[in-house]
Formats: structure tokens, sequence, C-alpha cells
């Protein structure tokens, strides 16, 4: 008789730890497209907030957010599993994305597979601390202006990883994924993005007595 | 360690991934540089004051429309039909 302990155990159930989104994903393709719309409802946000980031058009956003779940709902036989479901629709939101603004003629700055050269921004100047905090000085509608009129200024392969990593929290690697790039470009990237929106953020943040002298 | 190879590490730094001899490097350094030290703080603000401000609105009833369109796209085809794609009611109101 075999020795019990080269016996696997099975798990308990409840130390199996099931997102949530597999069962929604599982019901949707079983034609409960309530189911769909739950997930619809769940990440509708972050897919219009990330193709806004990188389009820099509403209603363009509108529009890729639409096509995002609707391509979504086509090819969710694709779907394997094996990244989150919303780091999959993420990547589908940057593709519809760039794809965006390559039709508006722009694709020289587009370009995801190509090194960005530009250094502007990268090497810090600005010195002054940030105080008070942002918040305390602008009001909310004053504080969105400064952070979007500043986030547009950005090279539009920078902005696509800082709102990936930083605003949609995508880990590196899953960034790079979206993206179809290396983790070091992923990080070189992201790198220089944080210090360009730093330097110009700091136009309006710096200490006022340091901006007045 | 001088501010450019203090620089090259930022992004290991901010993600925790750095190496434990390094990180005690990368620390005395900020212990000595106020300017690295003012780079790192104003560059974590950066991050924090755009994960924490709703940037690009995004209200109800936006929401409500763009998800009333997306499930009458779906209504009309199966789920993984691949590319058998019907064209869509516009989201835009203005469009339509």
């Amino acid at each position: 008789m075999a020795p019990s302990s080269t016996i696997a155990e099975p798990l308990p159930l409840a130390a199996i730890e099931v997102h949530p989104d597999v069962d929604l994903v599982a019901r949707t393709r079983a034609g409960d497209n309530t189911a769909y719309e739950q997930l619809v409802k769940q990440y509708q946000r972050q897919i219009f907030r990330t193709a806004n980031h990188i389009t820099q058009n509403r209603e363009d956003a509108e529009d890729i957010t639409q096509d995002v779940f609707f391509k979504a709902f086509q090819k969710l036989d694709q779907f394997k599993g094996d990244s989150k479901f919303s780091t999959w629709l993420v990547r589908i939101a940057v593709n519809e994305s760039l794809m965006r603004l390559r039709k508006r003629k722009t694709s020289k700055t587009v370009s995801m597979d190509q090194d960005i050269q530009t250094e502007e921004g990268s090497i810090p100047r600005d010195f002054a601390e940030w105080r008070p905090n942002p918040e305390q000085i602008y009001s909310q509608s004053e504080l969105g202006d400064i952070l979007r009129k500043t986030i547009a200024g950005l090279p539009p392969g920078f902005r696509t990883v800082f709102t990936l990593r930083d605003i949609e929290n995508l880990s590196t690697e899953e960034t790079a994924s979206a993206l179809g790039l290396s983790v070091p470009a992923v990080k070189s990237r992201l790198l220089r993005a944080r210090l360009q929106l730093r330097e110009r953020l700091s136009r309006y943040f710096r200490q006022k007595n340091e901006a007045t002298q | 360690m001088n501010c450019t190879d203090f620089l090259a590490k930022l992004t290991d730094f901010f993600d925790g991934k750095i190496e434990p001899e390094l990180l005690a490097e990368v620390k005395q350094h900020l212990g000595a540089c106020h300017h690295c030290e003012v780079v790192v703080d104003t560059t974590r603000k950066t991050i924090e004051v755009y994960r924490g401000n709703e940037v690009y609105e995004f209200p109800d009833d936006l929401s409500t429309r763009l998800r009333a369109a997306i499930m009458a796209r779906c209504e009309k085809t199966k789920c993984g039909s691949g590319s058998s794609e019907t064209k869509s009611a516009s989201p835009h109101p203005h469009n339509s």
C-alpha cells in the first residue's frame, strides 16, 4: 500500500480564490448577457479613461469604449484567463486608441516600437518643493484643467505608458505586453514620462514664495 | 552614487524592486542630496495627484448611454462570434 503522504490532498474550496470576473465571463459565454452587462458596468469607466488619456479626445473615447466591449464580446472565446479580464480589455482599448491616433495622421508621433528620442523635461531642473499640496491650492475644476493640459503635452508614447502603469495600475510586465514593448523600454519611458510631468506640473504647484522670486 | 546614478534607479526605487545593497546607497544619496529628495517627493506627488483625481469626467448619463449602446450591439450578435460585426448605433446623441 502506498504511503498516504504521496497522495495529493485536494485543496479546500475556500482556499481556491476565483476572481468573480471568471464566473461572469463563463455566464456570458453560456448566453447570459446580463452577466456581460455587469462586466461592462464594472470596467467602462476604466476603459473610457484609458482611451481618453491616449487619444485626448472625448468623442473618440466614447466610440472606443463601445468598440472595445463589443469586440471583447465577439472574441470572448479568445480570452484564455491567463490575465485579468480588465487587463485584456485595457489591451484592446490601447490598440483601438493607438489606431485612432494613427488615423488622425499623427503616426510619426504614436509609434510604440521605436524609441522616443526627446529628452525634454527628462533631466530635472526645477527643485522647488510643492507646498501646500496641489489639492490645497486649487479647486477641483482648476486642478482637473491643469492635469488634463499637462498630460496632453506629453508625447503619446509616454502618455500611454504613464496611463497604464501609474493611473490604471498595470504592472510593468502587463504594460509591456499591452504595448508590445520590452520591460526595459517601459521602464525607460515611464521614468521620462514621470519626470516630464513632474517638471511641467511644478510650474503650477511649486511653493508660491519661490515662484514669485 | 551621484544624481545621474540615482535617477537611473528611480523607477525601481518607486516600485520597491531595488536590491538591498543598492537601496542603502540610494537612501544614503537621498539623505545627502536635497535636490534628489525634492525630485522623489514631487514625482511621488505627481503620481498621486493623477491617481487621486478624476481627470476626465464620466457622468452617470454617459455611463448609462454607453452601456445601452454596447448591449444593443451585443444583442444583435452571438458571444464569441468573431468578426461578424454589425455597424454600431452611435453613442453620441448629436450624431444620431
